[in-house]
């Protein structure tokens, strides 16, 4: 399933990433999946949350630097091997994954890893084929 | 006591005023004749070469300042068929377009004469082993330099800047005596021999050390770290290049050739001429120059000229070591940078314009960062993207300023503003 992941500019300072989830926070937004790249002079904050419009308002408001990115959300078992088999299924069709990061859910036994490619169409495609997902989407917040 | 030119560097003030008045007319008259640029500013001004008498009649010339230079860039002030120029040299404009200078065969004589003047002021003659480490190129550091050494006939060492291992190796094995640098990278020398436990194995006995600020206190440091004596040295391309001006063993200012350059001082804001002993802008006019007479060219170093005898015997006016500009040039590392430069080069890769220049000195060294705003266009969700908008922001920083800032991406809006205005410029050297 391709869901909206918003992307924020970090500046490697102290104090800033808690401002961006109190900003956040003090608005009542839920944050599903959250994971930083970073480098010795900046990171990007990557988000996954309730209401993304929302969430680019503010940041952009408080003078933050803002995308958002469509990212595929893949629901699988939460156990040993599953990603081992998604990722498989995309090297095999020479998919690049660009970035990845998983988070688990409040459902018993379910796992989700968002990805980042090229072309979500296909890569849900393969995907599918594969049968390397669980589906049940459901928990995760829809596009 | 020794000089290179005896007669001119110890001259009587009166025989100097001879020589000034006559060549300065033959001057005026060359670039008037030659130059159609200044001759249009001296008609605009009501002044015909006749009317220059002597000295006394400088403030009747109009000024040039780099913005001529650009203007007339790149070959508007060239006073010479493209037949009789030797040479180019260079360095930065205000934005964008280098300033670029020319000389004769005979200019890059006088040059050299200028810079050998130093070189035997600092102690130096035939037995010595002349060290320059400026850089070699359009910069005229060490192509001056190396131009006196070998007027004074010492061995001259091209060893241009960098590779300190090298540089350390030669100063060990060929034994130079005199080295010509800028003043930090003589002090990251002298940490260097130190630390690898070579000062016995140097034999420097003086340092010509110029192109940019440095204090009583770190000269003091460099002269005990590496047991010589350490002079002064200035210039600027425009006028020549290094040499234009000299420290004597006195080391209370630095004689100026007054036989090539007539110095005068003005108030920065109304141009007028201030008498001797007043801070104000250092102006230089060429009277011996062929292909690239400046006159009355406004340097923006504030300075101080002094008169005052002096003990090495040299009747050469003194300057004093430029104490700030009255522009918004900034010297790191020994390169003129502009603001400007930086904003251009921001606003061309299409970042806003609104950046932060952090400069500071650590280990005697001069740190430049240049911090940018990040803009939503510009950013990404992943760091390759990112990143690569960074390298090229630092590559087209490197090609305009000739050195190589850290470049900061910061979030919007970040940089701090006093009172509504961007405080751009952070300059936390002490100096």
């Amino acid at each position: 399933m391709v869901i909206e992941q918003l992307s924020v500019f970090v500046e490697n300072k102290l104090g800033h990433l808690s401002d961006i989830a109190e900003i956040l926070g003090g608005a009542g937004i839920d944050m599903r999946a959250l994971s930083i790249a970073d480098t010795a002079e900046f990171g990007v904050l990557r988000l996954i949350v309730s209401d993304t419009r929302r969430a680019r308002e503010l940041l952009a408001e408080a003078g933050c630097v803002v995308s958002v990115t469509r990212v595929l959300a893949v629901s699988l078992e939460d156990r040993p091997g599953s990603l081992a088999k998604i990722l498989r299924a995309l090297s095999d069709a020479g998919v690049s994954v660009e970035y990845v990061y998983a988070f688990i859910t409040q459902k018993q036994g379910n796992a989700y890893v968002v990805l980042r490619v090229e072309d979500n169409a296909r890569a849900s495609e393969i995907l599918e084929k594969s049968g390397a997902c669980a589906g049940g989407e459901g928990d995760i917040f829809p596009l | 006591m020794s000089y290179y030119q005896r007669d001119m560097e110890c001259a009587s003030r009166e025989t100097m005023r001879k020589i000034q008045t006559e060549r300065l007319a033959g001057t005026v008259a060359h670039a008037y004749k030659n130059v159609p640029y200044y001759r249009a500013l001296m008609d605009k001004k009501g002044v015909r070469p006749e009317d220059i008498k002597s000295p006394d009649d400088l403030g009747k010339l109009p000024f040039l300042s780099k913005d001529d230079l650009r203007e007339a860039y790149p070959y508007g002030l060239l006073a010479v068929p493209l037949s009789e120029a030797v040479r180019i040299q260079s360095t930065s404009g205000t934005t964008g377009k280098r300033v670029v200078a020319f000389y004769t065969q005979r200019d890059i004589d006088l040059w050299d004469e200028c810079c050998a003047r130093a070189i035997v002021a600092a102690g130096g003659g035939k037995d010595d082993v002349v060290h320059v480490s400026y850089g070699y190129g359009l910069f005229t550091g060490g192509p001056g330099l190396n131009g006196g050494s070998h007027k004074v006939g010492s061995l001259t060492l091209p060893m241009s800047s960098g590779n300190t291992e090298r540089q350390i190796q030669f100063m060990c094995d060929l034994g130079s005596t005199i080295l010509c640098c800028t003043p930090s990278y003589a002090a990251y020398l002298a940490e260097s021999i130190i630390s690898q436990g070579l000062s016995d194995k140097i034999r420097l006995k003086a340092g010509i050390f110029g192109a940019e600020a440095w204090s009583e206190e770190m000269r003091r440091d460099i002269e005990a770290r590496l047991s010589i004596k350490a002079y002064d040295i200035y210039g600027l391309t425009e006028i020549s290049g290094p040499g234009v001006s000299f420290e004597c063993s006195e080391q209370t200012g630095m004689h100026v050739n007054e036989d090539h350059f007539i110095a005068e001082i003005i108030d920065p804001a109304t141009g007028e001429a201030l008498p001797d002993g007043s801070k104000g802008e250092l102006v230089f006019s060429c009277i011996t120059k062929e292909a690239f007479p400046l006159l009355r060219y406004r340097t923006r170093d504030i300075c101080v000229l002094s008169r005052k005898q002096c003990s090495c015997g040299r009747t050469l006016v003194k300057m004093s070591k430029p104490m700030g500009r009255s522009d918004d040039m900034l010297i790191i590392r020994g390169v003129n940078v502009f603001p400007s430069q930086i904003e251009a080069v921001l606003m061309h890769a299409g970042f806003p314009s609104n950046y932060q220049i952090i400069i500071d000195r650590v280990n005697y060294t001069d740190t430049f960062e240049v911090q940018a705003e990040m803009t939503p266009e510009m950013f990404s969700d992943t760091v390759k993207h990112v990143s690569a908008r960074e390298n090229e922001l630092l590559a087209a920083m490197r090609s305009m300023l000739g050195i190589s800032p850290k470049v900061t991406l910061v979030a919007p809006r970040s940089i701090a503003r006093s009172e509504g205005k961007a405080v751009r410029i952070v300059d936390r050297r002490k100096i």
